[in-house]
């Protein structure tokens, strides 16, 4: 239901080119072929009434509402199921269709209850439409008016007894999110909405993405957060701080009150659609945890002090100032975060190159996605996916490698699995069998289940194959690629220790499985290949990544729709704050700090000398700082010490450090180790752009004020002005038009534009106004296609007597990242805990049954989770979320990393696992130490002054 | 040498072995070792490059493969005496 009444056509757009002209009441009207009448008409202006159809899914017909009269047809034909033809005239209103539509509304009101009468529903604007003033048929008869609601769902309420049995909410789950996870059961009189076996929304397989809510017509599935404040006063498009779908949403407020989010139809990443936390996970915004007031403290050990932002800017800047004094220029840095946005971003770096004069700065792509930034530049020539989601809608074969969209990325996933029900064919690499290797109507057509760490072995027999058996797409490639690094790597991978049957032994995939695979993704049509972090966060990560580039070049699949090479970014701004110049050695665009030409520009721009010299990576930070050379950091936004792999030597080198300066929303894990706590502000209280994992520029629309009193951009900008760099933005438009001045990829961009066309794809510039879905079309940026060798080099964490098992982490729906944000949501109620997904007889070889707590061991550190046996992960594997701090997932995870860009190895580490019956030691030590730093928090508004 | 300082030199002879093994399957040995230094001189920050040249030259490039060591001596050529 929405309460800010939007335009809805009726049924989904025609895209057809063909023009069809008809006459509807009299008025000439041309659509596309295909169109519905209902929808032809609704594009006229003519108002066809209608209950059962929406646009976002397709036509029913069983309301009976939206009939019509069609001159030369009997009877009255459902408006919403009658294509248009040439010539054909219609009539939406009589007498007759009148008598009708009224007769078929009161049968539904007879056994209706009416729900909230303050909710502008749509079953209320159509009983104004077809005009019942009575029901004739009374109240008395058999109804379902008593019908017991279901409040199961934290987020929203199912109330039958308003349910007119319209069949939306259960189409919506079909069509929309894929999960098909509600049905009408029973007939006739007896039909009745129910959530997988009558079970209840909570306990069915219902994923809370609230598709059937938003396409409910009436108050039967409505939000708890609009029953409890009512209908919103204004709603203002914005873009969710989540993963990096980058999902468009309508901020429905009262005043500056948010009531709800609702997927915003006209969104080019998601069109409508939704999942839990974009839609429902938005209670931490104003939770009680949020500090709202700047801190300082002397040592990590001292209580916090509230104090004025005047206060606080100037103690940090001091701070800075006297390290940068006594311990050299290049002993402090800045990291930021792919939770801000662009503009932030952007001063970050901006505020460490020229204010800080060094380029000691970095941001969390670093453990996540930085490996793609390096792959894709070096084949292809830009550090960025090359399709829109849309396009996965033309893939004939779709390859899905360490990835889990369903869980990661759920918007995208419903796309993909609504492509895989039309018929694409499915390729999943993963060792767990993920949700996707067989969910309602889809199954993967290989799951190629291969051991972790093996990704560049399975990726090269690959190429083998495709090599060996004639399938490169040899005029594409003499074409569009080099010909030196072609002839290179085909010699490699026709090498025979590359071949599958050589690989088996390695990656564990049967080898006729993977020339089955191979085969399938060179010869089945437009093939797509879709990846994450399961491919980066390996010691070849970027290997991977290239030899991934290598297939799609070799095959063609690349350079037009339903193709290409697409990274599934974690969070909602990883491609942003990479395109950003967040990273040590790359001035916004990618461009290298040692190009003296693009120095010159920014120097030129920014007023003053900038290093040519890379500066400190952030694991390279931690080392620094245990050397005593770097002993201040500016972190906005990001939580290291839970995040970044090796907890004890990324706390170790916080606290060797004299000023850590935290700005985020709450007391994170990293804010315990810090001296300044600077209160930032969340998507809500402020402007900005995101760019997610398709390159596509969106707008953050700030529909409250910060909460702290500054938004993150003004508190960089505070702290700039203090160091005595100066910054004066008035807003974040401004620090837009600066980076489309001084980065090519970004000169079309502007606010304006981008109100105007909603969001933008990059590059934008003279070449092209409008942005760029599709990348490499005519030729790569880089010129020649090149293709970069991909030798297997096993990972150093090997398995042993000691630890005979590989930890692989990741993620889960209801939570995200970190969990800072949706650990205080309701969302927990899905997963409040981290747990150890085991496979049985692992479980069953250490005695280990569900719920167990089990200790889990690596050459890192300890720590105890409860387990849960599981049949989806292969033998010799375990897993787990990182979503909890005191799960400590990254107190097991080493120090190894990708060997280009020093991304972590989260994906193998070595580890045994026993039952145990208390926390590790450092559980115990983490947990004594956050519940002192709590107290200290406590006594800050006490010692404000 | 204190324990911290050589723990700091293990990263960075790790960080280099781990290049080297990308660069060992180039069939050229000279594009492999131009390969490593280039990548070291594009990515590493000074203090860490200062510091990989030191421990090679007091260490004798002990616990590097033997194309770290060539790139890194490539790297100390480029810099000239001075470095």
């Amino acid at each position: 239901m929405l309460s800010i009444v939007e335009l809805d056509f009726g049924t989904p757009r025609s895209r057809s080119a063909q023009p069809v002209a008809l006459t509807i009441d009299g008025r000439e009207v041309s659509v596309p072929a295909g169109t519905s009448v209902l929808r032809a008409a609704s594009e006229a202006g003519i108002a066809i009434p209608r209950l059962c159809a929406t646009e976002l899914l397709e036509a029913f017909g069983s309301c009976r509402l939206c009939l019509v009269e069609i001159e030369g047809r009997k009877g009255y034909p459902a408006s919403c199921t009658t294509p248009v033809e040439a010539g054909m005239k219609v009539t939406t209103q009589s007498a007759q269709l009148q008598k009708i539509r009224r007769g078929v509304m009161e049968l539904y009101l007879s056994d209706h209850a009416s729900g909230d009468e303050a909710l502008p529903t749509e079953m209320r604007r159509m009983i104004e439409a077809v005009g019942v003033r009575e029901v004739r048929y009374g109240f008395d008869g058999a109804n379902h008016r008593q019908a017991v609601r279901d409040e199961s769902n934290p987020y929203f309420r199912f109330d039958p007894a308003a349910c007119i049995v319209c069949s939306r909410c259960v189409r919506a789950c079909d069509e929309q999110q894929g999960t098909l996870a509600l049905t009408i059961e029973g007939r006739g009189f007896d039909s009745r909405v129910v959530a997988s076996q009558d079970e209840g929304f909570m306990q069915s397989e219902c994923v809370s993405c609230g598709a059937c809510v938003q396409a409910c017509p009436t108050t039967a599935l409505t939000e708890k957060s609009l029953l409890a404040q009512g209908p919103a006063q204004s709603s203002t498009v914005t873009t969710c701080a989540y993963c990096g779908v980058g999902c468009s949403f309508r901020a429905e407020m009262r005043g500056e009150e948010l009531v709800r989010m609702v997927p915003n139809k006209d969104g080019h990443a998601n069109h409508g659609h939704s999942c839990v936390k974009g839609r429902f996970a938005i209670g931490y915004a104003t939770h009680a945890d949020r500090i709202l007031k700047p801190m300082i403290r002397a040592r990590i050990g001292d209580a916090w002090r509230e104090v004025s932002w005047q206060e606080a800017i100037a103690h940090t800047a001091s701070e800075f100032r006297r390290i940068q004094a006594q311990h050299g220029r290049d002993s402090i840095g800045g990291i930021t975060s792919s939770r801000c946005t662009n503009e932030e971003t952007y001063l970050v770096q901006k505020l460490v190159r020229a204010g800080f004069g060094n380029n000691n700065v970095d941001t969390c792509a670093r453990v996540c996605h930085s490996p793609t930034g390096y792959g894709l530049k070096q084949t292809l020539g830009e550090s960025a996916g090359t399709q829109d989601f849309d396009s996965v809608m033309q893939a004939d074969v779709i390859f899905v490698i360490g990835a889990n969209p369903t869980d990661a990325h759920p918007v995208f996933a419903s796309q993909m699995k609504r492509r895989l029900r039309q018929g694409a064919k499915l390729i999943v690499a993963d060792p767990r069998r993920i949700d996707l290797v067989r969910t309602p109507h889809v199954q993967a057509d290989f799951h190629l289940c291969l051991r972790p760490g093996t990704n560049v072995a399975l990726l090269t027999s690959l190429a083998h194959v495709i090599v060996g058996e004639g399938l490169v797409a040899e005029e594409f490639v003499r074409a569009r690629c080099e010909t030196d690094s072609f002839a290179k790597w085909r010699a490699f991978a026709a090498e025979p220790r590359h071949s599958p049957e050589a690989m088996e032994s390695v990656t564990g995939v049967p080898a006729a499985d993977v020339r089955a695979a191979a085969r399938l993704y060179a010869t089945g049509g437009n093939a797509a290949i879709y990846y994450g972090l399961g491919v980066t966060e390996h010691s070849q990560g970027s290997t991977a990544v290239m030899a991934i580039a290598n297939l799609a070049m070799a095959t063609a699949n690349i350079g037009r729709e339903g193709v290409g090479v697409n990274p599934l970014r974690g969070q909602n701004n990883v491609q942003g704050s990479c395109d950003m110049g967040s990273f040590p050695h790359e001035f916004p665009g990618y461009r290298h700090v040692g190009d003296a030409a693009v120095r010159a520009s920014f120097e030129q721009a920014w007023g003053v000398a900038l290093q040519a010299e890379p500066g400190l990576r952030i694991p390279n930070m931690f080392e620094a700082a245990l050397d005593g050379e770097f002993r201040g950091l500016y972190i906005e936004g990001e939580d290291i010490v839970q995040s970044d792999p090796n907890t004890q030597h990324v706390t170790a080198a916080l606290m060797a450090m004299e000023c850590v300066v935290v700005q985020d929303l709450f007391l994170n894990e990293t804010a315990k180790f810090a001296h300044v706590f600077l209160p930032g502000s969340t998507f809500l209280e402020k402007d900005g752009t995101f760019i997610n994992a398709e390159r596509r520029i969106s707008r953050v629309r700030r529909v409250m004020r910060p909460k702290s009193g500054h938004a993150d951009w003004e508190i960089t900008q505070l702290l700039s002005n203090a160091m005595g760099y100066p910054m004066e933005y008035a807003h974040p438009s401004a620090i837009m038009d600066e980076i489309a001045r001084l980065t090519p990829t970004f000169r079309g961009v502007d606010y304006a534009k981008l109100d105007r066309l909603g969001s933008i794809q990059w590059p934008c510039n003279e070449d092209a106004p409008e942005g760029t879905p599709t990348m490499h079309v005519h030729e790569f940026v880089r010129g020649k296609g090149r293709f970069m060798l991909t030798e297997y080099v096993p990972s150093t964490e090997k398995v042993n007597a000691k630890y005979p098992l590989i930890l692989t982490t990741g993620r889960i729906l209801s939570q995200y990242n970190v969990g800072a944000q949706t650990r205080r949501t309701e969302n927990s109620r899905w997963h409040g805990e981290d747990r150890l997904e085991i496979h049985p007889q692992d479980a069953e070889d250490r005695g280990i049954t569900d719920d167990d707590w089990v200790g889990i061991e690596s050459r890192a550190g300890q720590t105890v989770l409860r387990a849960t046996i599981s049949a989806r992960m292969p033998p010799g594997v375990v897993y787990t979320t990182f979503h909890f701090p005191f799960s400590g997932a990254n107190v097991i995870t080493t120090d190894n990393s990708d060997w280009a860009t020093n991304c972590p190895e989260y994906k193998v580490t070595a580890v045994q696992i026993t039952r145990v019956t208390q926390p590790s030691d450092w559980q115990q030590r983490y947990r004594a130490f956050s519940d002192r730093q709590h107290a200290l928090l406590g006594e800050a508004g006490a010692n404000a002054g | 040498m204190t324990m911290q300082q050589h723990d700091a030199a293990a990263a960075l002879v790790k960080m280099a072995n781990d290049i080297a093994d990308y660069f060992r399957s180039e069939p050229q040995r000279e594009l492999a070792v131009e390969g490593i230094a280039n990548h070291i001189a594009r990515y590493w920050e000074p203090r860490m490059r200062k510091k990989i040249l030191a421990y090679q030259a007091e260490h004798g490039g002990e616990g590097l493969n033997e194309l770290a060591r060539a790139a890194i001596a490539r790297l100390a050529q480029r810099q000239g005496p001075s470095a």
